[in-house]
């Protein structure tokens, strides 16, 4: 449609996509230089070059629309992928207790905040969802980068991320449901639907998706992404027409396949996601007056310091059932404080609400301090003093004497 | 042989460690896609790792290789670096070989090529230093020691 609305038009918008796209990879390659996530970065480019800031978009600006809903898509289609069935399972079986304190503990601040700004509950409770929520991808990130994925508090600290991503299975079509909204009894139907669609669509995941899988499987690269990145777009958008949110559909998508065919998805899909994903993000805070930022800083500030602590003494639970010293314990809370891409899709889901406007910019703001901070808290958690008393030597086994 | 503990890294793979004779925490991560690390622990903080080490495929069979390697591979090493011209050679019999079934002293190496055999590796176990009785058998790997004229020459009475 571009190609065809003229060459002029065409190069124009060619040239707008493509200076914001390198820009964005210029910001990835610094945030890397610095050991940091690029999704601040993106933010901040957003709150730039948007609206109230310096650049207008001229034609481009349907393109990024289309590529920032895509990157939704496959960000949660990945959430859906991250796990197989057999780690789900094993989460579930010991990371209750933990997740539930999860929850009590890092969602509470953002529901209160929200009320206590006078929002609407339901914009409080997403509000909840965005505090709640660590990132994966930036956590699974600085673990391997600061080489600690053989640490011992560390499956404590993925068993987390597995809890959450579960939860949010939950969370996500309720929330969903609820804000499409209409009268009480259409929205019990649709969250009743939407609850029934997930438990139906896990269950059918952890008992038959390998025979799912299959289907899709096979043939070469091309065929396979093909299929999988049609696949999700098409049950998205049809959730999307059953009022159920697009994004749900993807992740129910990501759900469903397992095994060797989501090692295989995950490999092929991340070049995308990362593509659309960037786009999104930056989309996301394109729409955010700079002045909404100013305006909501103090309770973005309050609500990161309250749980940051909180996310902290989340980890140090964690990682003490799972024997780690209290070095470790330090470590899987400094590490769990990171929230990134899902508390943005949460309060992007939100934008359509009274409070929608104001819910995003508190978001990005939260966002921007938390994937900065935690990343630099757990890298420099070693050098953290711990008082006295915790810092005694655990006993280690003596060597046998032969 | 020590225990191996177990632990299962949800979206990344599976770790296994133990603990050494010395005390020492090691142990290896295996990544879903197949890439390695080796874990060594550290014995100030047993929780975390003093280092990591990644391995690509290829490095992980170079280790195993070297972790493995029979002491009759060390040991004929060490000679031939102390003494130049001096080759070693591992000569496998076939079940067509002349020499299966026939002793060591029948075939009268020594004597034919100059060369000597050290060692036979017999079912993976290495028998060093085989006296003239010793007798060979199919599928047996014979380590000679001698000249490369001399070895060609009792790869050619031993394959033939």
């Amino acid at each position: 449609m571009l190609i065809a609305a003229g060459s002029a038009d065409a190069a124009l918008a060619f040239i707008e996509i493509g200076a914001l796209i390198l820009g964005l990879a210029v910001l990835s390659r610094a945030a890397g230089r610095f050991g940091l996530p690029a999704i601040p970065l993106y933010l901040l480019a957003g709150l730039a070059l948007g609206e109230g800031g310096v650049l207008q978009l001229d034609v481009s600006l349907e393109f990024f629309e289309i590529a920032a809903e895509i990157g939704v898509l496959l960000l949660l289609f990945a959430l859906g992928l991250e796990y197989s069935e057999s780690e789900l399972r094993e989460g579930l079986r010991t990371g209750t207790k933990p997740g539930l304190l999860d929850m009590a503990l890092n969602a509470t601040p953002g529901v209160v905040l929200g009320l206590i700004l006078g929002w609407d509950p339901l914009a409080a409770v997403l509000l909840g969802g965005v505090t709640w929520i660590s990132s994966s991808g930036v956590i699974s990130k600085v673990l391997s980068d600061l080489g600690r994925l053989g640490f011992r508090e560390t499956p404590a600290v993925l068993n987390l991320l597995v809890i959450e991503d579960l939860a949010m299975a939950v969370y996500l079509p309720v929330v969903a449901a609820l804000i499409v909204g209409g009268s009480a009894t259409a929205t019990a139907v649709s969250v009743a639907v939407a609850l029934a669609a997930v438990s139906l669509i896990l269950l059918a995941a952890l008992r038959h998706g390998r025979r799912f899988s299959d289907l899709v499987a096979g043939g070469s690269d091309e065929t396979f992404l093909l299929t999988v990145f049609g696949i999700t777009l098409l049950v998205a958008g049809v959730a999307q027409r059953l009022e159920v949110s697009g994004a749900i559909g993807a992740f129910l998508v990501g759900l469903a396949l397992s095994g060797k065919t989501e090692i295989r998805a995950n490999q092929l899909i991340s070049p995308l996601r990362h593509l659309f994903a960037a786009t999104f993000f930056l989309f996301f805070s394109f729409q955010i007056d700079p002045a909404d930022i100013v305006g909501v800083a103090l309770p973005a500030i309050g609500l990161a310091v309250v749980t940051v602590v909180t996310k902290l003494f989340t980890g140090w639970y964690a990682a003490g059932r799972v024997g780690a010293a209290p070095r470790g314990r330090l470590r899987a809370g400094t590490v769990l404080m990171a929230r990134g891409e899902f508390s943005i899709v949460i309060a992007a889901l939100g934008a359509s609400l009274a409070d929608g406007p104001e819910l995003g910019a508190l978001a990005a703001g939260y966002v921007l301090i938390t994937a900065i901070v935690g990343p630099l808290a757990a890298k420099f958690s070693d050098q953290i003093p711990l008082p006295a008393r915790l810092q005694r030597r655990r006993v280690v086994p003596a060597p046998a004497e032969t | 042989m020590a225990d191996v503990r177990e632990t299962k890294l949800p979206g990344v793979g599976v770790r296994h460690e133990f603990t050494t004779d010395d005390g020492r925490v090691i142990g290896v991560l295996v990544h879903h896609d197949g890439r390695r690390e080796i874990l060594v622990y550290d014995s100030d903080d047993p929780d975390a790792c003093s280092s990591v080490v990644g391995l690509s495929a290829n490095d992980t069979r170079t280790v195993t290789e070297l972790l493995g390697a029979s002491r009759v591979t060390e040991a004929v090493a060490a000679v031939q670096q102390e003494i130049e011209g001096l080759a070693i050679e591992w000569i496998e019999l076939t079940p067509s070989s002349p020499a299966s079934g026939a002793t060591i002293g029948d075939g009268m190496y020594r004597t034919r090529t100059g060369s000597s055999i050290v060692a036979v590796i017999r079912d993976g176990q290495s028998i060093p230093a085989p006296g003239p009785e010793f007798g060979l058998l199919s599928g047996d790997v014979v380590v000679g020691v001698g000249t490369s004229e001399g070895l060609a020459m009792m790869r050619e009475l031993i394959r033939r």
